[in-house]
């Protein structure tokens, strides 16, 4: 009740900072969250805005994607401090949007929601075997690494088998392979989980393919992660040089593409490069291309365990200009592995009331506004709703691309503020902040503040200071409880 | 260096001062400022997000005071074109990256990674093909992070890696915008 009070007390204050406050929530703490409250701070003088998360800990995944290793990355985190210390902002962790409270409450609530929860699924391949322990998604295996609350109990086995395959090129895929690649004594004094660390230090994984349905001019990884994971330690690259060989159709595609050009001469430059790396601790990393994977193969020896991959050799196919697909040749072949990941992308999740294109895995929506109708065509608008992030764009995009992908949707909210298409619900007093913690409290659902978090953020850097690490990240359910609750 | 701990301290005694940010309005510049520990890079620390830049003025003016009083320190003169085409003329000691001398003068170019290269937000379009040509060539990071930036021109560059020069007197930066066509001064990007 104290807390309650305490809030409540907080809200009047705020109150009195306008008489007229615009209430505004965002949905999802990740950079598209950070930036559109940030732009809307800045945009609308009387806006309050509550930014909502279902994890105690703030920042989406700047905290639980980025690599441990990136932690220049996560400066921004700065950044996203300031805009949750702002004022007129909130952050409320532990509140999920489709238990604890509902699309339809919030917008009760709120003249004006954002969404910008990200996309916490993943793209399927939908072929046989892809249960088979030992097949994870990357996502999982990046929560793990990273200290995610859902994700702890993975346990990925490290040990049974000396090799991994990773579906897909992406920089996740790349991600995931320096992770599995990289000297553990690199990663000590990064602040990836102490127990996926300690899994990595006894990993018997030496060599990963990176397999992809295309070929090199194709790759959908971005130089600078292709240059790191290129100059890891120890690790001989395997790239064979029949598949360097370009088409006319893939020359023209790495003139129109200047990403794609360097990615492809990083990739040209690695297979010329003779392995030099022998004795005990040596890895080896295969970039496999024109191979698409067919059916997961189980063990005979330890059943409902995968023990490789078939694959389709593909051959590429001009769709239209530029835009190359992979086929299948009807020629085939196995990898053997104890481990697959699978990184062929992640998808967003809908929540009920909330209009979701499953097929293209996203929010239809017109530049951030949210479309009444998944299917194309229609203009109807969902009044006072807009999406930000990966759930409105899909799951590509860096950090960046969620400031660009904010400053949208805030200038179709203010342009919709001056036209008058929220006039209807304007001139209600919204109880906004107030409101919700009401029905929060009703619930019987702790918030996490800002405040509590900060005392997370200090006991996990008080935790990896004894560990020569930036920060211990607290990352069960129970630990991240105990602290916020002290 | 020592004006920057003065701040700091400045910042961590205002913290101390108003635990709450509510206590206190006006100081809860100070507060964010002071709890801001993330970075491992002091000098970096200088930078802030435009947004909150008025709040700081503790450190900023400390910053200030070193380019004004040092008469030994050169200065040269820098335009920021903005995203609505506005114009801002500032001074930049020699040595001071753009990315820093923006945040000193309010200019709202984004630092995301506080420059350290890992980021693109801080890209900035030379105006003038000739001072395109008087800056170093960008390293390979600079053009893997550059591979990146929205709305890249072939005289674009990372503004937190510019460094003021004597001979980059009068350059023209202009910050792309994100919402509309970018053509400032009849400037048309060109695709790389
Ligand atoms: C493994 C990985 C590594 C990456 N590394 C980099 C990198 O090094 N550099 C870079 O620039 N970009 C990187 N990216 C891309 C970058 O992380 C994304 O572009 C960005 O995080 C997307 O932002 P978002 O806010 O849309 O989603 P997210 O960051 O996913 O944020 C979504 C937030 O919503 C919350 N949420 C989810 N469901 C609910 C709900 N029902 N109710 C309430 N809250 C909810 C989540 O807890 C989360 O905090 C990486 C991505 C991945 C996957
Ligand atoms: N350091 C960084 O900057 C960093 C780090 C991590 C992530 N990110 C960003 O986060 C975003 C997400 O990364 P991501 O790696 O998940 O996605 P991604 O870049 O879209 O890569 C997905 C990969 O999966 C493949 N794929 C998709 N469907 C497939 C299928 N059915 N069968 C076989 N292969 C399939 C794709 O191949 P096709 O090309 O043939 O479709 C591609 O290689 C990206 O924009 C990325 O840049 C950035
Ligand atoms: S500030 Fe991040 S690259 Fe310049």
């Amino acid at each position: 009740m104290a807390i309650f009070q305490a809030r409540t007390r907080l809200f009047r204050s705020f109150s009195t900072l306008s008489s007229k406050p615009l209430r505004v929530c965002v949905v999802g703490s990740g950079p598209a969250g950070f930036y559109t409250a940030e732009k809307m701070l800045k945009a609308h003088q009387n806006s309050e805005i509550d930014i909502i998360d279902r994890l105690p800990v703030p920042f989406g995944l700047v905290r639980s994607g980025v690599a441990p290793d990136h932690p220049e990355t996560k400066i921004v985190i700065n950044q996203f401090s300031r805009v949750a210390k702002h004022e007129r902002c909130s952050f409320f962790g532990n509140v999920t949007l489709g238990s604890s409270i509902s699309l339809a409450e919030l917008r009760e609530l709120y003249h004006v929601v954002v969404l910008a929860y990200g996309a916490e699924s993943d793209r399927s391949l939908g072929i046989p075997g892809e249960n088979l322990k030992g097949v994870h998604s990357a996502r999982e295996f990046v929560w793990w690494y990273n200290g995610h609350p859902d994700c702890q109990n993975l346990d990925p086995d490290l040990k049974n088998s000396n090799t991994a395959v990773i579906l897909g090129q992406g920089n996740v895929a790349l991600d995931v392979a320096r992770i599995l690649l990289r000297p553990t004594t690199e990663l000590a004094t990064t602040d990836i989980a102490s127990r996926a660390l300690a899994a990595l230090e006894e990993s018997s994984i030496r060599k990963v393919y990176l397999v992809g349905r295309r070929g090199p001019a194709q790759a959908a990884c971005t130089a600078k992660e292709l240059r790191e994971v290129l100059g890891i330690h120890n690790l001989d690259i395997h790239i064979l040089e029949a598949d360097l060989l370009l088409t006319p159709a893939d020359e023209e595609e790495l003139k129109s593409s200047r990403i794609q050009k360097r990615v492809y001469e990083l990739l040209s430059k690695a297979a010329n490069t003779r392995h030099a790396h022998t004795g005990l601790d040596q890895r080896e990393l295969h970039f496999v291309f024109f191979r698409k994977p067919d059916c997961f193969l189980e063990s005979e020896c330890r059943t409902g365990h995968v023990s490789g991959v078939h694959f389709e050799k593909t051959i590429l196919k001009g769709i239209s200009p530029g835009k190359q697909i992979a086929t299948g040749t009807g020629q085939f072949e196995d990898i053997k592995c104890g481990m697959v990941l699978k990184s062929i992308g992640y998808k967003s999740v809908p929540v009920d009331g909330l209009p979701f294109d499953h097929q293209k895995g996203v929010v239809p929506n017109n530049k951030g506004r949210v479309l009444r109708d998944a299917k194309g065509g229609s203009t109807l608008l969902e009044e006072g709703l807009y999406v930000c992030g990966w759930l409105k764009r899909g799951p590509t995009g860096i950090i960046a691309t969620n400031l660009y992908c904010a400053e949208e949707t805030v200038f179709s909210i203010s342009e919709d503020l001056e036209k008058g298409v929220l006039a209807s619900s304007l001139p209600l007093q919204k109880p906004g902040r107030e409101g919700l913690l009401k029905l929060l409290y009703d619930r019987n659902i702790r918030i996490v503040s800002f405040g509590d978090w900060e005392k997370i953020d200090s006991e996990e850097r008080r935790l990896g200071s004894l560990r020569n690490k930036p920060r211990e990240k607290l990352s069960t359910w129970e630990e991240l409880q105990k602290a916020f609750m002290e | 260096m020592s004006n920057l701990r003065l701040a700091r301290v400045g910042a961590w005694m205002a913290k101390e001062l108003c635990r709450a940010k509510f206590t206190s309005m006006s100081t809860a510049g100070y507060v964010q400022r002071g709890r801001n520990q993330h970075s491992q890079r002091p000098f970096e620390q200088l930078s802030q997000g435009p947004m909150i830049q008025k709040h700081c003025y503790l450190s900023t003016m400390t910053s200030n005071d070193t380019s004004k009083e040092g008469s030994e320190q050169k200065t040269i003169s820098v335009t920021f074109v903005d995203k609505d085409g506005e114009e801002k003329n500032i001074e930049v000691p020699i040595g001071m990256s753009m990315l820093e001398a923006a945040h000193q003068n309010d200019i709202e170019l984004e630092g995301a990674c506080e420059g350290s290269l890992a980021c693109s937000t801080c890209h900035v379009i030379v105006m003038d093909e000739d001072y395109y040509n008087k800056l170093e060539e960008p390293t390979d990071e600079e053009n893997d992070m550059l591979d990146l930036a929205f709305g890249l021109t072939e005289t674009s560059r990372l503004g937190c890696q510019v460094i003021a020069k004597p001979e980059l007197d009068g350059i023209r930066l202009a910050i792309p915008a994100a919402t509309r066509n970018f053509a400032v001064d009849g400037y048309v990007p060109k695709p790389h």
